[in-house]
């Protein structure tokens, strides 16, 4: 089968790759071009370990087409610390124990990201919905909230 | 599988009609991409929508109609600034489709044309009235939704057609509409039973209205018995009674591990009562 050739831009940086029909912009960040921040749970849709943005929009890498990059901007949790310097959701993250095993962070830090920057103010009941879609199955969720909502009131007392 | 993303509905019809084999069209991918990597349905031509000029937009035109362009996503439908307080019933329907990443992808185009009995916004769009404007090698025909599901994962496009756009009609004076759905968790689950309601007021009496159901039938249905039981009242307790029992009779849903015959039929009296009277709130609300 012939591949096919796309050219895209991810974190900031312009990438080509060829990839096949069938193939998903999760198995193209995964497997052509090594970034595997971006988790595979469920390939269906349903557990946002794969989460990240096109074009700004939140969205399942597994349920996007990596032919679909095609002339797009993709951002990925690689992107999210400036060199060595995290990103705050990171640090408190990191500072919360926000996680555990760790499968669902790089998900849930891109989709809070895209959060934050949509609403910095988010009530904790927008947060729970906004991460509906992001399913973490160590730690109850309790700490995730709290580290967002605590990253976003120091997000708005810096700017 | 064959990916082709064509820039024009000309192309996109000519690749379809050249097409062999199973054909998908490609919008937000929530359904077609499950339904390849689950195996289920792995299409050999594969035609996304999404280059093609225009279909991004939400546009009110002249007379007031909306027009939503086959790649709007839920999240666009959410966001637009005026779609929401004309249609509310119909955004919110749309808005209950899956996560915010779900959201960030799908359609109301492709949400139609899976032709799941459970989807959320084909009750919402019966209800008001859109109407979907289909090409083909023929040209363009304009189609009432109603006849576009014809069964599970059925429609009757033919071969070669595709849905161009949809026509969402003008709000008009006096008028509100409400779409609920019953799941047993509060996000991500498949509607067990959908109901939306689109009436008019004159006065305080309803003039017009329109009953629609989603889960309890191969089809969403639209229950003309059910609007008949409001037209002529003022949402009185009576009414309210008559609508749940039309609404009710209409019921032909299945038993299954979400919801069983019974259940199903009890809760679709429920949903419309409620529906009901939002949309009636909401039509008193709008001059
Ligand atoms: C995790 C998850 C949760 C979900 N939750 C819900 C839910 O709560 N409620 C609900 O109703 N659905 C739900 N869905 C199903 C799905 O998201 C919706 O049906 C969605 O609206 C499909 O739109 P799409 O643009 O992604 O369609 P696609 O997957 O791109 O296409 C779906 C179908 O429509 C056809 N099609 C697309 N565009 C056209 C066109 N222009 N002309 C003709 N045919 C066309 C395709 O050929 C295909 O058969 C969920 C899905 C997932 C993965
Ligand atoms: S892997 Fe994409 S949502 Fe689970
Ligand atoms: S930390 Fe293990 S799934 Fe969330």
């Amino acid at each position: 089968m012939s591949k096919i050739h796309v050219t895209t831009t991810v974190n900031g940086d312009a990438v080509e790759f060829l990839c096949d029909a069938r193939e998903t912009l999760l198995d193209v960040l995964r497997d052509r071009l090594n970034l595997t921040g971006a988790k595979e749970g469920c390939g269906t849709g349903d557990c946002g370990a794969c989460s990240v943005t096109l074009d700004g929009r939140l969205v399942c890498s597994c349920l996007v087409l990596g032919a679909e990059a095609e002339g797009r901007e993709i951002a990925t949790v690689e992107g999210m610390a400036n060199g060595e310097e995290l990103h705050p959701l990171q640090q408190k993250f990191i500072e919360y124990a926000a996680l555990q095993c760790g499968i669902c962070t790089p998900g849930i830090l891109v989709a809070t990201k895209a959060l934050l920057e949509r609403n910095p103010d988010p009530t904790e009941t927008e947060v729970r919905y906004w991460l509906a879609g992001n399913l973490c199955r160590c730690t109850g969720y309790d700490k995730i909230i709290r580290a967002v909502m605590d990253t976003a009131a120091d997000m708005r007392e810096a700017s | 599988m064959q990916y082709h993303s064509p820039g024009s509905f000309e192309d996109a019809v000519a690749i379809a009609g050249a097409a062999s084999g199973t054909t998908r069209f490609l919008a937000g991918g929530t359904d077609v991409l499950v339904q390849l990597r689950a195996d289920i349905v792995t299409p050999d031509t594969l035609i996304d929508v999404k280059k093609i000029e225009g279909v991004r937009s939400i546009t009110r035109e002249a007379d007031g109609d909306w027009r939503i362009g086959i790649a709007v996503s839920g999240a666009e439908m959410s966001e637009h600034p005026e779609l929401g307080a004309d249609w509310p019933g119909l955004v919110e329907a749309m808005d209950l489709v899956g996560s915010t990443q779900i959201q960030g992808r799908a359609t109301l185009t492709g949400n139609l044309c899976n032709a799941s009995p459970a989807a959320d916004s084909v009750p919402a769009m019966f209800a008001a009235g859109v109407i979907a404007s289909v090409t083909g090698p023929q040209g363009t025909r304009q189609v009432p939704v109603t006849e576009i599901p014809t069964g599970p994962g059925k429609t009757s496009l033919k071969p070669g057609e595709l849905i161009s756009a949809l026509h969402v009609p003008a709000r008009g004076a006096r008028g509100g509409d409400a779409y609920l759905r019953f799941i047993p968790r509060t996000e991500m689950d498949i509607a067990v039973v959908g109901c939306a309601v689109n009436l008019r007021l004159d006065g305080d009496t309803i003039s017009e209205a329109r009953v629609s159901l989603g889960a309890v039938a191969p089809t969403a249905l639209l229950v003309p018995e059910a609007a008949e039981a409001l037209i002529g009242t003022t949402l009185d307790e009576a009414a309210l009674e008559a609508l749940a029992t039309a609404a009710a009779d209409a019921c032909k849903p299945i038993d299954d591990k979400r919801g069983t015959v019974k259940f199903r039929t009890h809760v679709a009296g429920v949903l419309a009562k409620r529906a009901a009277r939002i949309a009636y709130d909401r039509a008193r609300a709008r001059a």
